[in-house]
């Protein structure tokens, strides 16, 4: 539009109205989806949010019924409140996708992020970092003499926090899983 | 498998249907024949390839179902929409793999945007051979999944008869779409179990069809009382099928709400009706726009907020509730916010609205509602459809008018291309009936209607099927002028011939300073002469005094006939509401000099 040198607001050029109707309040939402365990499900879902212009800030799948070939798809995305809405009933229409549960709103969850770390150095910067690793409840997984890989469960904020400290300390690569979330509590959700 | 019981009720009713229906062994190909049989196909339209000829024999060697050939892919989907447009049946296309495919797809996305249920069977190549760059391989379900409601590829023959019901079921249920079915060649040939439909699983896709009976109560209420009310309908009427249109027939009468329709949904509600405001949006009437902009309460029957109807979102019907029925939960609150979002069919929907108004005394608000009306008729005395009329040249207005004239009352389907001339019909003909209006709205396809009329004459081979086009759209699938000679498909082209891209033209005088970048024809084709070479009638027009003679000797002429009628060519469509304007804010005719002095651009 800027290159168009078209001012924002301004439609009068164009067959269509060129302003984005939506506020610029987002919000972050963790969706669950359950979905048929079927050729091209997760490609359905990936491309209704690149074909309709909405965010995936993670996203994780497995198959977790073998028997009743069920995956749970969690998958967290930012948008306007009216566009977390349009997410979840743009997904719910996909015909292998049988439950889409917005654990943002439906009460508490828990939600869980896996990463591994390596992290080269020696001497002082070497022993720091395994103690870290030990506040952070992180545990070797992998050791030379020059480096270790550790592995860390928890919230995002938590591996964020852990990457940021790590970094001075020989950070060498990274890799996380993105979020698994469950509601808390005994009823089942999936 | 399990033994089956012999008493079982499948049985029993397979054989009161003096059918064996029971799972039988055949070849992929033969089951696709079979289980297009058992869902009471009659037609198929399709092209033969490589990846398809084990089906094409199976059709060979049966007369059940008819084929029609096509002269392109894309062809075959507009007919198979106008087949189900105008039945209410799904369509049924049957291509090649690879280019087979690829040229299908415009027609499956028309089909998406316009909720049109249609089955598309692609051959493939061998399974063993899938991602080897084959001849004439393409990933056709990687292609096709944002262009149909659901796609399946069968990899094992056992699986391809309860495939293909499911797809039916798919196409048919909840808002209609498109689906395909990819088939690779050796499944076509491999033998498997036949699975009848009865016995295929469905359960798992069954959209809600009942609204919810609470928001349902308080919109009868918010009915009441309202000073201002206006029915909002679209294509979700005439999906949901005949009934529908009845009740909101019963509905609309017997409140003496207003009520004005989206260009899919003309005929759910008679153009003779006395509550007929005509059509609304981009260039919708006058007094339908101006009822949408005013009014206090906005019943949105199966429509969906298009941006050709809404214009500007912040501006739209600003003092108004709105209702919302739709079998879609992601169109309710897509765009505009509803009061009373009702998910369900609209024949259901509409059913209970009626009971529980009548059930609470049949009230409505008559005094405000005489206003009401009264406020509208003075909107209708704008006459917002006038235009110059001319006694050399032919106003496209005028064809259509003087084509809706000595066409009414006839058993008749009519078709558009896009542009102008598709406008223009929507204005000036008049639909009585649900299921007679064929034309491409979402996708806004040109090069639909030709192939789209012979899919309605297909259907409906005594009616008479006029396909009101463009020259330029006409041209984009002109090759199916052979199907329709080869089937004996009566179809009448009436080509409104501006030798320009109307549209295009019109807007780039309005709003691109007069450039007219690109937007005419410098070597059209003797239209008289292309029928001949086609094997069918032509028809030449120029003079307004010879027109109506020449409309009839197209509806007398017992075979295709192409129309070519040479009207005005810089004549504009109006009324017409400039996108990301309120819908106060149209432009009639009248106006035009100020549109183009640029009074009204800021």
């Amino acid at each position: 539009m800027s290159a168009l040198n078209i001012k924002k607001g301004s439609s009068s050029h164009s067959a269509y109205d060129l302003r984005s109707s939506y506020a610029d309040v987002a919000e972050t939402h963790t969706l669950a989806v359950v979905v048929d365990n079927e050729a091209g499900v997760l490609a359905r879902v990936i491309g209704l949010f690149s074909g309709r212009g909405y965010n995936i800030d993670s996203l994780t799948v497995a198959e977790v019924d073998h028997t009743g070939h069920r995956s749970r798809i969690t998958l967290v995305t930012t948008g306007t409140p009216q566009v977390i809405e349009q997410i979840k009933a743009q997904l719910g229409r996909l015909v292998p996708v049988h439950e889409v549960h917005d654990l943002t709103v439906e009460g508490p969850a828990v939600q869980r992020e896996l990463a591994l770390f390596k992290v080269a150095g020696t001497g002082e910067k070497r022993v720091e970092a395994l103690r870290l690793a030990d506040i952070f409840r992180a545990s070797v997984v992998d050791s030379t003499l020059e480096s270790f890989i550790f592995e860390i469960t928890g919230t995002s904020e938590k591996i964020d926090a852990f990457a940021d400290l790590m970094r001075p300390l020989g950070l060498v690569e990274m890799a996380r899983t993105g979020i698994a979330a469950l509601s808390r509590g005994s009823s089942r959700r999936n | 498998m399990r033994p089956r019981p012999t008493l079982g009720g499948f049985l029993l009713r397979d054989v009161r249907n003096g059918e064996r229906m029971m799972s039988r062994e055949m070849t992929g190909a033969k089951m696709v024949v079979q289980a297009l049989k058992d869902q009471g196909v009659e037609v198929v339209f399709g092209y033969p390839g490589g990846a398809v000829l084990p089906i094409y024999d199976e059709l060979f060697q049966q007369d059940g179902i008819r084929h029609i050939l096509v002269r392109h892919e894309q062809g075959a989907v507009h007919m198979a929409e106008g087949y189900a447009r105008s039945t209410g049946r799904p369509g049924v296309v049957l291509v090649t793999s690879g280019p087979g495919a690829t040229n299908a797809v415009t027609g499956m996305v028309d089909a998406l945007m316009d909720s049109i249920p249609i089955v598309v069977l692609t051959g493939q190549v061998p399974t063993f051979m899938i991602g080897s760059d084959a001849f004439q391989e393409a990933d056709t379900v990687g292609i096709t999944r944002p262009a149909t409601k659901h796609n399946w590829l069968v990899k094992e023959t056992d699986r391809l008869a309860e495939t293909i019901h499911r797809a039916f079921h798919v196409a048919t249920h909840g808002r209609p779409g498109p689906v395909l079915i990819d088939i690779p060649k050796d499944v076509q040939f491999a033998t498997g179990t036949y699975v009848p439909p009865q016995k295929a699983a469905t359960g798992y896709y069954q959209p809600q069809v009942k609204g919810d009976i609470e928001v349902i109560t308080r919109l009868v209420e918010a009915m009441e009382k309202a000073e201002r009310p206006v029915f909002y309908t679209g294509g979700g009427v005439i999906n949901s099928g005949p009934a529908a249109s009845q009740l909101l027939r019963e509905l609309v009468d017997a409140t003496g709400f207003p009520i004005t329709s989206t260009l899919m949904g003309l005929g759910a509600y008679p153009a003779s009706g006395k509550n007929w405001l005509g059509m609304l949006g981009m260039h919708g009437l006058y007094e339908a726009n101006l009822a949408m902009h005013g009014c206090d309460l906005m019943i949105n029957v199966g429509a969906r907020f298009d941006d050709r109807i809404t214009g500007r979102i912040a501006d739209f019907s600003p003092r108004s509730r709105k209702a919302h029925i739709d079998i879609d939960p992601s169109s309710i609150n897509k765009v505009i916010h509803a009061d009373f979002p009702i998910l369900g069919d609209v024949a259901h929907v509409l059913e209970d609205l009626l009971k529980v108004w009548k059930a609470r005394g049949r009230k409505t608000n008559r005094e405000a509602l005489a206003r009401w009306w009264a406020q509208i008729e003075e909107w209708r005395k704008v006459d917002c459809l006038r235009y110059r009329p001319s006694e050399t040249t032919i106003k496209p207005q005028y064809a259509i008018q003087r084509l809706e004239a000595l066409t009414r009352g006839r058993d008749r389907y009519v078709c558009t291309e896009v542009g102008q001339h598709q406008m223009w019909a929507a204005q000036f003909m008049k639909f009585e009936a649900p299921n007679r209006w064929m034309t491409s709205g979402g996708l806004g396809t040109m090069g639909y209607g030709l192939p789209a009329s012979i899919g309605v004459q297909i259907a409906h081979p005594e009616a008479l099927v006029i396909n009101v086009a463009g020259e330029a759209s006409w041209l984009m699938n002109m090759q199916e002028m052979g199907t329709a000679v080869q089937f004996r498909a009566p179809v009448k082209q009436f080509i409104l011939n501006n030798e320009r891209l109307g549209m295009v033209r019109q807007w780039q005088e309005l709003l691109h300073g007069e450039r007219y970048s690109h937007s005419w024809s410098e070597a059209l084709p003797d239209f008289v002469k292309l029928a001949e070479a086609f094997g069918c009638k032509g028809i030449h027009c120029r003079d307004p005094k010879e027109l109506d003679d020449a409309i009839m000797e197209m509806i007398d002429h017992d075979g295709p006939v192409i129309f070519d009628c040479l009207v005005e060519k810089h004549e504009n469509c109006f009324p017409m509401i400039p996108s990301g304007k309120p819908h106060n804010e149209m432009l009639l005719s009248a106006d035009a000099e100020a549109f183009r002095s640029g009074a009204v651009l800021v």
